[in-house]
């Protein structure tokens, strides 16, 4: 039972990291734009909850109704205002505009916040535990963080393929051009896109904050967790991200078994032998 | 011009760059009529499409619709008046089934006669294949999903980019059987042609561009096939 | 009228200011231990560090369009290199650079064939992979300090130099080495058959595969030569810092955000870019060196606004506007009719 515990515990996990990859991934596949301030996104949205959290004596789990209209806000406006501008044929714009963004991000929250590690303590929940058998029971917010997980993918996935949203989202990405000749407006749909990236962003920052400690310079690895994921699982497919989550938690969990040294190490392995073995991820999209 | 012109165009210069590909452009479109476009490859056609919705880069013109000056407008805005393009290679969305195309033609939800269901009885073939994947469709049904997805937008202006490019003939004729009964609807048409006998057999008026410039304008029966073939090839 | 005679030249009259200028400043910095104090020449050696990453990065994000944000990587296998050289192998620690540069570009090849794999954006955050996977073998190593890091035995220490003063002056004059190697070797390899098929690439990688060119081979050149340069850097820098530990070595910070930041507001592209880019930032440096993180977000906020409003940076700008070329790489036509006084230029990109 003991590697089970493990690997259930990894599995968990890998839903946070899902989370971490959604909205990359989504921005990715609607406009072809890699955010390197992602995981920097996700600390300042654990921020922000912090502040929430501490001047309204809410509930973290409750700041999210506060924390993800606020970041989409921002995300809708850094969209318009700072990326709309960089995208085109050239690859360089976006890339080092968001990793000065990046950079700003986290120099910021050193400035304000120091750079002492926090948490935010979500209560009772933290700590209770459903037994699933005997001798492996699951803890109640690591089963609500990935139960979270796979709701916004479901909720996304049905955005996507169901609402005239997700078809606009679509035909955008599909040709920019025509899609204007639709009367689509492509800057405010990007506008959008980034909006709901910073949602889950938002969501994906307060489990993070919930679940460890966390201080202004832990974004990049979140970042490359999230990139590792949506590599693992395939580009462009959201159930194979949360696939790619699940194996991410999975591998750092049992390095982390054999040797601490070892938990992130296993996770970029397993992802290094991804790429080297199944380039196209797991889980890649079949294209119609 | 007349008052009921649809569309003006007046002195139309349009770029690629520092590349100049129209040159002084002035073309009209009459509520209800159907011009055709004809012209050589590279003569300037699907420039002069694209300028009209604004994707082009333009200098000094003016481009009137319904009266009003559009050529500042972006493309988006331009649609919305009531113009809608088929482009050239058809460029159906690749994601989308055939009918989340015809969907995303038709998201403005401008008011007119067609709908899904007016597309559908148009051209039939589109019914039975509603839910495949767009790209999986030959060229010819192809086109007609684009040509259906810009009818969606029940445009006042439907331009056509090269409507018989690369498609079988049995099928360029099932697609100009049914450009009737479009225009019998009352939507005005520019068709631009390579191939100019199905163009000429429907069009009200005939516009040839060589190397940017219109070297031709008249109706199809007062012109002879050698004006025409001096005005398209330059000989 | 008669035909216009006219000959070709690569040189421009500014190229020939900039040559005179170039060869005074490097007979004064070779000088240097003579005329700078101690301090100053710390600075001027960290001057030469950040403007050979800079040139490097340059060359696989300006002209290969590799834009990598795990170059630390080979900052830190230098570093590493050199501490298993003089410290496990025993070896005289200055001899370690050459070859840490060599490892680095045969460790290169096997890396260069899994992230390259990835495209474009993606393959920025499959280099930052790499460089954290250094990173956590490092940490590995017990002998080399694993997490903590450790310092050079003094022996070794001896060993680069007998004296303190001795010490320093033989590392500041092989930084001075490998930075001038670094920029001759970059002009030498843009004015070469590769580096038009390089120029071919930056204008777009159809044009260059219409060309014969095989772009694939070309990237892969290229990021193993900056690879390479990069650890022999890495050498140097924990050369002079005697101190190596995994956080220090394998810094995103240090050794890739300060350098895409240079680069970017020199102007990327251009081999004057990462020298007007140093220049500006050890200015900054200086001017803000006491605000701490203030100084990192307003480099990055110069950055952002650079690459938003002037994307060829600030030489860029110069260059365009007065038409400058310093280290000319293309050719140009210069009509000798008597009777013109223009000159057009052709030039080659």
């Amino acid at each position: 039972m003991e590697w089970g515990n493990v690997i259930l515990q990894g599995v968990l996990v890998g839903g946070l990291y899902a989370l971490f990859a959604t909205g990359l991934s989504l921005i990715f596949g609607v406009m072809r734009l890699v955010n390197i301030a992602h995981g920097d996104l996700i600390v300042l949205a654990a921020y922000v909850a912090l502040i929430c959290v501490t001047q309204t004596t809410l509930n973290p789990l409750l700041a999210i109704f506060i924390v993800a209209p606020l970041m989409a806000l921002a995300g809708y406006f850094l969209q318009r205002l700072v990326f709309n501008r960089t995208l085109g044929p050239d690859l360089l714009p976006p890339l080092l505009v968001s990793f000065g963004l990046s950079v700003i991000i986290q120099n910021g929250l050193l400035q304000v916040f120091s750079a002492d590690s926090r948490k935010l303590s979500a209560g009772a929940i933290e700590t209770a535990t459903v037994q699933v058998v005997d001798g492996l029971s699951i803890g109640v917010l690591p089963l609500l963080m990935f139960a979270t997980a796979v709701a916004i993918i479901g909720a996304l996935q049905f955005m996507f393929y169901s609402l005239p949203l997700g078809r606009a989202l679509r035909a955008t990405s599909d040709d920019p051009e025509v899609a204007r000749l639709m009367g689509y407006d492509n800057k405010h749909l990007f506008g959008v896109a980034m909006a709901i990236s910073l949602a889950v962003v938002a969501v994906a920052g307060i489990f993070l904050a919930v679940r460890a400690n966390f201080d202004p310079a832990i974004g990049p690895s979140r970042l490359i967790y999230g990139f590792e994921a949506v590599i693992i699982g395939g580009l462009g497919n959201l159930w194979g991200t949360l696939a790619g989550g699940v194996i991410l938690g999975v591998a750092q969990a049992i390095g982390a078994k054999i040797d601490p040294g070892w938990q992130l190490l296993a996770g970029h392995l397993v992802f290094l032998a991804v790429l080297a073995f199944r380039p196209e991820g797991l889980f890649p999209k079949v294209d119609g | 011009m007349a008052d009921s012109a649809l569309l003006e165009i007046e002195n139309l210069n349009a770029f690629y760059g520092s590349f100049q590909a129209l040159f002084g452009v002035a073309l009209g479109v009459r509520a209800g009529e159907t011009l055709a476009v004809i012209g050589a490859n590279s003569a300037g056609k699907s420039t002069l499409m694209k300028a009209i919705v604004g994707l082009v880069q333009t200098r000094g013109a003016a481009i009137r619709f319904r009266a009003e000056n559009i050529v500042a407008l972006e493309t988006q805005d331009i649609v919305r008046k009531g113009i809608a393009l088929v482009p050239e290679g058809r460029r159906l969305f690749r994601s989308l089934s055939v009918e989340e195309n015809l969907q995303a033609g038709g998201q403005m939800q401008r008011k007119g006669p067609w709908s899904l269901s007016t597309i559908y009885s148009l051209f039939p073939i589109l019914r039975e294949k509603r839910a495949q994947p767009s790209i999986s469709l030959s060229g010819g049904q192809q086109q007609m999903v684009a040509i259906g997805r810009a009818l969606m937008a029940n445009p006042d202006l439907l331009l056509i980019d090269e409507l018989s490019l690369g498609l079988a003939p049995i099928v360029i004729r099932d697609i100009y059987a049914a450009l009737p009964r479009v225009t019998a609807q009352g939507t005005s048409a520019i068709i631009v042609e390579q191939d100019t006998t199905q163009a000429l057999a429907v069009a009200d008026r005939v516009y040839c561009l060589r190397g940017g410039r219109v070297t031709l304008e008249g109706t199809p029966t007062s012109l002879s096939r050698d004006a025409i073939s001096s005005a398209y090839f330059g000989v | 009228m008669s035909a216009p005679s006219f000959r070709i030249e690569r040189s421009t009259p500014e190229s020939k200011v900039a040559l005179g200028l170039g060869i005074v400043a490097l007979i004064a910095l070779a000088a240097g231990p003579w005329w700078i104090d101690r301090n100053g020449m710390r600075i001027v050696g960290e001057f030469l560090v950040y403007l050979s990453l800079a040139s490097m990065w340059n060359l696989l994000a300006g002209y290969a369009g590799l834009v990598s944000v795990g170059q630390q990587a080979y900052v830190g296998f230098g570093g590493y290199f050199l501490f298993a050289w003089a410290v496990l192998g025993g070896l005289p620690p200055l001899l370690s650079v050459p070859f840490a540069g060599l490892a680095a570009a045969v460790l290169a090849l096997p890396i260069s064939a899994l992230v390259f794999r990835l495209k474009g954006a993606y393959f920025a955050i499959g280099t930052w992979v790499v460089a954290e996977v250094f990173l956590l073998l490092a940490a590995q190593v017990t002998v080399l300090g694993g997490g903590s890091g450790i310092s050079l035995p003094i022996d070794v220490v001896r060993a680069i130099g007998a004296s303190r003063d001795a010490r320093d002056m033989n590392v500041y004059w092989s930084t001075l080495g490998i930075a001038v190697a670094i920029l001759i070797g970059i002009y030498i390899l843009l004015r070469s058959r590769w580096g038009l098929a390089l120029q071919a690439i930056r204008d777009g990688e159809l044009a260059a595969e219409t060309t014969g060119v095989s772009v694939a081979g070309a990237k892969r050149l290229l990021y193993v030569v900056a690879s390479a340069g990069t650890a022999m850097i890495g050498a140097l820098i924990f050369l002079a810092k005697l101190r190596i530990s995994p956080n220090a070595a394998f810094s995103v910070n240090d050794w890739t955000a300060f350098v895409i930041f240079i680069t970017v507001i020199g102007g990327i592209g251009r081999i004057e870019g990462p020298i007007i880019g140093t220049l500006l930032y050890f200015a900054l440096r200086s001017a803000l060196a006491d605000l701490g993180a203030i100084y990192l977000i307003v480099l990055g906020c110069v950055a952002v606004v650079v690459m938003l409003f002037a994307p060829k940076g600030l030489w860029g700008l110069v260059a365009d506007r007065f038409g400058w070329q310093l280290f000319p790489t293309t050719c140009r036509l210069v009509l000798t009719q008597p009777s013109s006084q223009t000159s057009p230029s052709l030039k080659g990109e």
